[in-house]
């Protein structure tokens, strides 16, 4: 396997810096890496790398207000990894523009996957007109949904729903988020039809929708769609 | 008569302090005056024998009072030496439990890093790949406590505010169960939540960590190979999710402790600070809810969490 992505890691401590260059490395990813908030924003200029991993706790300026700055400018997916877990504070980093999170400690199996989520949503801007997840086939052209090439007859919402989430593939979208989005603002807080909605959706093209493999839930946050069904 | 003066002297010696017990043993002396020593119904004192009586009755008051509360003083200090006793004992033991907790998983780590690093070259591939497990393993439980702790210490700072929203329950459960799946795999896990649940308005999170912690301690407490069922339901206002096991039950002794911060049972022997149990009940109770435990000695176990909800049926319409 070729990979030739870049990543910035942008970390104030060392030995987290080192774990992830010798995970990253090892799948072959270019690395980056910088300790504090302003190199991390000098080493992005010089450098645009193809998708930055950022610590919220940095040393010399708190990491929502450098992703704000960072989002002014860079368009490439950002995972924010973060010892701080609050409902509140993952909210934030999203509206604040960053494409996933993970909290410390997490997985490498896990940021892994979440990586090529990421990189591949960059990569799928490129005009496919035909997705395939898994057993999941969409033809964005003729709006046709099929699972196991069977097709699946979805409502005119549920096909609204679904394409926000693939064309966010790798992405956390917060409840509001998705409310505003296919409800329109003054739904953004009813809820009860983006939880009916999800679970409709799941019921119709997961192989099991109790273990959700596509559409997953972030507790208390929003949903994230996954492409690869492994 | 002078009896029942004095006992009331007594009495009140229990209940005040010094001064008033003074003037409870001087207004005992006049009213003795007043009504027993002759001539009746007057103040008067007539003869020697009597102010000498009246003296002597006045003393024995005082000092009936003022012993009454030395008494009481002592019995007073020796209760608080006992309280204090007993929170250093309590202290102890939880500092005990929690060295305990931390020291072993770091034990662990650390002497299996220190053997792979040293040893690397003759360390077969077998028993490599079984130290490193040990270290992720041990790693997941000092997490795992970790995460506890920080959850007591936000649920005792008040600092949790529940946040309602329409939750799907087969959503929360499975939510669960799925981030579970390691632990679960040694227990036979059987699931039960109704096809056309409502939705219900409560805390997604908080209710998700609450039966998380059901979960984690029923798979600590039964043999691997254990039935674990979970069981939800949404009737009449109240949300209710019950987490049975087949292990040996609750010891009676245990029941009225059970949810308790720190409390573990003796004869469990299953490790852990005994805080999972208590943040569940904290998470639950931050909602209004309730949890409690009934136990079938020898069958099971069964933890029940209730928590009052709105209801929500609305369905997916069909548009095309």
């Amino acid at each position: 396997m070729k990979t030739e992505a870049t990543i910035l890691i942008i970390d104030d401590e060392p030995p987290i810096r080192r774990l992830l260059d010798i995970t990253l490395s090892a799948q072959h990813y270019r690395v980056l890496e910088t300790g504090s908030a302003r190199d991390g924003q000098i080493a992005a200029a010089m450098h645009p790398p193809d998708l930055i991993l950022l610590d919220l706790g940095l040393p010399d300026e708190d990491g929502q207000a450098l992703l704000q700055k960072l989002r002014e400018w860079y368009v490439k997916p950002i995972i924010v990894l973060s010892a701080r877990n609050t409902e509140e504070e993952i909210v934030q980093a999203l509206d604040h523009g960053a494409n996933d999170y993970l909290t410390k400690p997490f997985r490498t199996g896990e940021l892994l996957a979440r990586i090529r989520s990421a990189l591949r949503s960059v990569r799928q801007e490129a005009n496919t007109p035909i997705r395939e997840y898994g057993h999941l086939r969409i033809d964005l052209v003729s709006r046709q949904v099929r699972k196991h090439d069977e097709i699946v007859h979805l409502t005119a919402t549920e096909y609204a729903l679904l394409l926000l989430l693939i064309q966010n593939e790798g992405r956390v979208l917060t409840h509001q988020f998705i409310l505003n989005e296919i409800w329109g603002a003054p739904y953004s807080n009813q809820s009860q039809y983006l939880r009916v909605y999800i679970g409709q959706l799941r019921k119709k093209i997961e192989e099991n929708p109790n273990q959700p493999v596509h559409i997953l839930t972030a507790s208390g946050i929003g949903y994230r769609f996954s492409g690869n069904s492994l | 008569m002078a009896l029942i003066l004095l006992l009331t002297v007594s009495v009140l010696a229990m209940r005040l302090s010094l001064y008033p017990i003074l003037l409870a043993a001087f207004l005992s002396a006049l009213i003795w005056d007043f009504f027993f020593i002759p001539p009746r119904y007057t103040f008067h004192v007539n003869s020697y024998e009597d102010v000498l009586m009246l003296a002597m009755y006045f003393i024995v008051a005082l000092l009936n009072g003022v012993l009454t509360a030395r008494i009481r003083f002592f019995e007073k200090i020796a209760q608080e030496k006992e309280a204090k006793h007993h929170t250093i004992t309590l202290y102890e033991t939880l500092f005990n439990a929690l060295s305990h907790e931390l020291r072993t998983p770091l034990a662990t780590i650390l002497g299996a890093s220190d053997h792979l690093l040293s040893q690397a070259n003759n360390l077969s591939e077998k028993d490599r790949t079984s130290l490193i497990r040990e270290i992720v393993h041990e790693s997941e439980r000092l997490n795992l406590l970790t995460e506890n702790l920080l959850n007591m210490s936000r649920l005792d700072s008040g600092f949790i505010r529940p946040k309602s929203d329409w939750c799907d329950l087969s959503e929360l459960t499975y939510t669960v169960v799925n981030r579970l799946e390691g632990a679960l795999m040694g227990h036979r896990l059987q699931v039960e939540v109704p096809e056309n649940l409502p939705l219900v308005k409560l805390d997604f999170g908080l209710t998700e960590q609450a039966l998380y912690n059901l979960l984690i301690n029923a798979i600590k407490h039964t043999p691997p190979g254990s039935l674990i069922r979970v069981v939800v339901q949404a009737q009449q206002q109240m949300c209710q999710i019950e987490v049975s096991d087949s292990g040996k039950g609750v010891p009676e002794t245990d029941l009225p402790y059970i949810f308790e911060k720190f409390y573990q049972s003796r004869n469990a022997g299953a490790g852990g600070i005994g805080l999972g149990l208590s943040i569940a009940k904290g998470m639950v109770e931050a909602q209004g809810g309730t949890i409690r435990v009934e136990s079938f000695p020898g069958t099971g176990a069964r933890f029940c969490i209730q928590i009052p909800v709105e209801f929500n049926f609305l369905k997916p319409e069909n548009e095309d």
